[in-house]
């Protein structure tokens, strides 16, 4: 049994406009110890996505399917079992920016509490535990009496990566961890999160809008677009060899240093991601695409084997000869 | 470079015909334009609060009826020695007393005058003194503010201690101090209301002007060679006016507290008629131990519903020009 | 932070770092500049006072002698005797001695120095202002929290009606509105003064007799400042609802009141605190309002007596007076500030 199932999950914003679907339609599967990378721009829904797994969403947020953590529905559990398995079944580390961390709390206060509060512990031990962790993530361990704003961008993120841990969670969510960081000091935390999610046997879903790190640090990747997955496979396969023509502009747009063919400009893609109040028909991606064909407007789009292990949403990975309509 | 180009060219401006020459060459013309657009926004943002447009319709009622008052009532019925009914009749429709009911509407006071024509004159100058004592903060605060904000240095360190000065002084007592002192006129009571009242604006205008002053386009004048008076006129007051504006509305609401406030005290003008006044009169003459609630509720209700018609209203700019306010 | 100094936190087992040295220089900095500050505000104050009422307010002869036939010579003795045959400056130098040394001058109508009339009326005041700023705050507080942790609910409608209407309505009109009610139809709370004169002494007699006069007007002097408390609060609550650390604090699985309570109020309360103390002078104008309505014998009081004639030592005295206490208590408030928002600490 996977650790996560994601079923056909369909989140839906009430907002000033009406209704807005951010998440219409995706599934995903991670297994225990397993790491899996979500890579899209943002409005794509990811973040929505990784909100929804712990239901942080508010209340006028319309949620439909499942998310099995563990083979328990999280969306259709109790008030009190949803707070046991936050943080000590999956946690999230958060873009650690300025303010993700309470600015009146110090850290080892911050670390402590959901120790205290999910295994009945005595404060000093929490935060001799607090003081442990820090030092796991590279921090002194006096540290734990300082502020947030006493931190630089990476020591908060190592906080945040080390209060994750906390609770030895199954899982951990990384939402944009390391966006907003220095590129050396991104290095260093992404060798972090996955030296110790591999050390410890924690599934990682990690998310970016950057295609190479994920490639890097996660064996499997999906991609979103527009609310739903596009495609998904083994990573390193993935970003060398797109199959979707969305996934092939993302990996293009984030050249590989080292590789000879992406010496030249680094080629973008024109146009905004949609509105997700107002999704083209057919592919959400045709209006951008620079291999549309005329059917891509019409087709409904899933996602369809387009190789071992692989899938994506493309009416050009279809055998040739069949051609769908909408139905 | 978007996709989503289509072939035609942007459309031409509306007012451009063939056959008269183009008016929008004018720099005027493009400003008006520009301002009526601004407004019609600005009212469409506003509408939305639905509390400030409770305040607005209250107060355009008020102002009609005092403006109004002179022309629809007998102004006879304000002199003490031309009284028209007893002493402190209860309204015509209440039958309960204390004392017998007269004919008037709201009863009447205790020179036997018609409560519903005091409060209704008392409106005006109760709205005259809270906009001229406003004004008078406003603008004492905006010169502070813009020139602090504007020089920096020294300047700055001076005003901006003097201003905090008087936000942290007890306002009543610098306003009674300065009634006393001064004689009771409407003129008193403007100075001491608009001479306390300032400091907030000017802490407020002061951060909007560094603000402004810290845009491009400021260098770029400065560039160009205009000078302090053009810098501060013509470009940091226009953008820091809006947000005096709702400034401006909740001062007012302050204000006419501050009027009735003093006027209780005994520092108003005598011989005019104000809500605060009123209220004054009807403790010292025992109104309220006489149980003459017309008397007593009456001139505070009014009190009450223009200061908060002023505070929804000035609630709502705020709302209007700090869009993260909105749906509070 | 610089690149190197995070990349030295990075490394492996890095104790190497020390925790920095405590300073506790930059706290005696800090207490210095404020306390300085606070010596040039009173220093306003006198200034303010003497320039008010010794040259707008006229001349001292003249308001004493109103009354009294006097001869010019009887005149000149007086004005020397006042030492107001000396220069401005002199004068003023005077002036600043006294307030230094207590002396507020004498009290025009009463014949006593003001100073002893200010210390005999302090106590009803912070009888009175004390039970209203407790009874205030914690209720504005509370409800304001809430109020603005449910945002757009019925109960943060209501309350936000209430607050505003109680805001718009003058003190001492509420003052008079609640006499009427209570006193004169309803009978239940005495209306004037502190302590009936029926009371027989003794200790519990006096306090329960007291009480039973604070009430009243306690609860006028609430109503207003609680407006204020309420407004305040929420729109800090509502300031803080939007920070991700909410999220964070959720997402470890904290129940909502705990998140509330533990993370978003003691952000919501730094801002809050601040804006209360300088709102301390409308705190001042509820006093003299009330305990004028209600003729509770304390400082507001005597500077509505000062009004009349007017005895100008005495408004004086307790414009100077109420001026520095609002003063000091600022003062107090931004270095205690210091200790309760981590962020200030630093410098």
């Amino acid at each position: 049994m996977p650790l996560l199932d994601v079923r056909d999950l369909r989140v839906t914003y009430q907002s000033a406009r009406g209704p807005v679907p951010a998440v219409r339609g995706v599934d995903l599967t991670l297994d225990a110890g397993e790491t899996l990378g979500i890579a899209g721009e943002s409005g794509c829904g990811k973040s929505t996505l990784a909100l929804t797994l712990l239901r942080l969403l508010p209340r006028t947020a319309t949620i439909t399917g499942q998310i099995l953590l563990d083979g328990e529905d999280v969306l259709t559990m109790s008030w009190g079992k949803l707070r046991a398995v936050r943080w000590a079944g999956a946690s999230i580390v958060f873009q650690g920016a300025m303010h993700a961390l309470n600015p009146v709390h110090r850290v080892g206060r911050q670390i402590a509490e959901p120790i205290m509060l999910h295994e009945r512990v005595r404060e000093s031990e929490a935060l001799a535990r607090a003081e442990e962790l820090l030092t796991q993530v590279g921090l002194p361990a006096w540290r734990a009496r300082s502020y947030p704003h006493e931190l630089s961008g990476g020591q908060r993120q190592r906080v945040m990566i080390a209060m994750a841990l906390a609770c030895s969670p199954r899982l951990i969510v990384a939402d944009e961890a390391t966006t907003a960081l220095d590129v050396m000091i991104q290095a260093q935390v992404l060798d972090l999160i996955t030296s110790l999610v591999a050390e410890r046997g924690i599934a990682l879903l990690m998310i970016s809008h950057d295609l190479s790190i994920l490639s890097s640090t996660c064996r499997r990747l999906a991609v979103m677009y527009a609310g739903r997955v596009v495609e998904m496979g083994p990573a390193q396969e993935l970003f060398g060899d797109p199959r979707h023509p969305y996934s092939g502009a993302l990996a293009a747009a984030f050249p590989k240093i080292g590789d000879p063919a992406a010496r030249g400009r680094p080629r973008g893609l024109g146009g905004d991601p949609p509105d997700p109040a107002a999704v083209p028909s057919g592919c959400a991606f045709h209006p951008r695409c620079p291999l549309a064909r005329p059917e891509c407007a019409t087709t409904d789009v899933e996602l369809w084997p387009a190789g071992p292990d692989r899938v994506a949403s493309c009416v050009r990975v279809l055998p040739a000869g069949s051609s769908r309509e909408a139905s | 470079m978007t996709a989503s180009t289509t072939g035609t060219p942007p459309p031409t401006s509306p007012d451009t015909s063939p056959e008269e020459p183009s008016r929008l060459t004018s720099t005027r013309a493009v400003v008006w334009q520009r301002r009526r657009a601004a407004l019609a926004r600005f009212w469409r943002d506003y509408r939305q609060q639905r509390a400030g447009v409770v305040g607005l319709v209250g107060l355009a009622l008020i102002v009609v009826a005092a403006l109004a008052a002179p022309l629809i009532t007998d102004a006879s019925g304000l002199d003490v020695t031309r009284a028209p009914g007893k002493r402190l009749e209860p309204p015509s429709w209440w039958p309960w007393g204390p004392g017998e009911a007269g004919e008037f509407f709201l009863g009447t006071d205790e020179t036997g005058r018609s409560v519903a024509l005091l409060t209704l004159w008392g409106a005006r100058v109760s709205l005259l003194v809270g906009v001229t004592a406003t004004l008078l903060a406003i603008g004492i605060g905006t010169l502070v503010g813009i020139t602090a904000g504007h020089f920096g240095g020294w300047v700055s360190s001076v005003l901006m201690r003097v201003t905090d000065w008087f936000i942290v002084l007890p306002r009543l007592v610098l306003a009674i101090a300065l009634a006393a002192l001064l004689g009771p006129t409407i003129v008193t009571i403007v100075v001491a209301i608009g001479v306390t009242s300032w400091a907030g604006t000017a802490r407020l205008i002061r951060a909007q002007t560094l603000a402004v002053e810290a845009r491009p386009y400021l260098e770029r004048a400065r560039a160009l060679g205009a000078g302090h008076w053009h810098q501060m006129t013509r470009h940091v007051l226009p953008n820091v006016m809006p947000l005096v504006l709702a400034s401006t509305t909740l001062e007012v609401a302050s204000a006419v507290l501050a009027e009735a406030t003093l006027s209780f005290l005994g520092l108003g003008d005598p011989a005019r008629v104000s809500w605060g006044g009123m209220l004054s009169r009807a403790n010292a003459s025992g109104a309220v131990t006489y149980g003459a609630w017309w008397y007593l509720l009456t001139p505070g209700l009014a009190i009450l519903v223009v200061v908060l018609c002023f505070t929804l209203c000035g609630r709502a700019l705020e709302a209007v020009f700090n869009p993260r306010l909105r749906g509070r | 932070m610089t690149v190197e100094s995070s990349l030295v936190a990075g490394s492996e087992g890095s104790a190497t770092s020390e925790p920095p040295e405590r300073s506790g220089s930059g706290f005696g900095r800090y207490l210095l500049t404020k306390l300085g500050g606070a010596a040039i505000s009173l220093f306003m104050v006198v200034f303010s006072a003497f320039f008010l009422f010794r040259i707008l307010g006229g001349d001292p002869v003249d308001a004493l002698t109103r009354e009294i036939p006097t001869t010019p010579e009887e005149r000149a003795a007086l004005r020397e005797r006042l030492g107001l045959d000396r220069p401005l400056p002199v004068q003023f130098a005077d002036y600043l001695t006294g307030v230094l040394t207590g002396d507020l001058g004498e009290s025009y109508q009463y014949q006593r120095p003001v100073m002893e009339l200010i210390l005999e009326r302090l106590g009803p005041t912070v009888l009175l202002t004390g039970t209203a700023l407790v009874l205030s705050a914690s209720l504005g507080l509370w409800i304001g929290t809430k109020a603005g942790w449910r945002q757009g609910s019925r109960y943060d409608r209501l309350h936000v009606g209430v607050a505003l209407t109680l805001w718009s309505a003058p003190t001492f009109w509420l003052g008079l509105i609640v006499v009427m009610v209570f006193g004169r139809f309803l009978g239940l709370f005495p209306i004037n003064g502190m302590v009936s004169p029926r009371t027989p002494p003794g200790f519990w007699p006096q306090t329960l007799d007291t009480l039973h006069h604070l009430v009243l007007p306690a609860v006028t002097m609430t109503a207003v400042i609680y407006a204020q408390y309420v407004l305040v609060m929420r729109s800090s609550i509502l300031d803080e609802m939007g920070n991700d650390y909410l999220t964070t604090a959720r997402a470890k699985g904290l129940r909502d009141d705990l998140v509330r309570r533990r993370h978003a109020v003691p952000n919501a309360l730094l801002p809050t605190v601040t804006l209360l103390f300088l709102h301390l002078g409308g705190v001042v104008g509820g006093a003299i309002l009330t305990e004028t309505v209600f003729s509770w014998p304390g400082l507001g009081l005597l500077a509505y007596e000062a009004l009349k004639i007017p005895d100008l030592p005495l408004l004086q005295g307790t414009f100077v007076f109420f001026s520095t206490a609002v003063i000091l208590a600022n003062t107090a408030a931004d270095i205690v500030y210091r200790f309760l928002d981590p962020r200030v600490r630093q410098s």
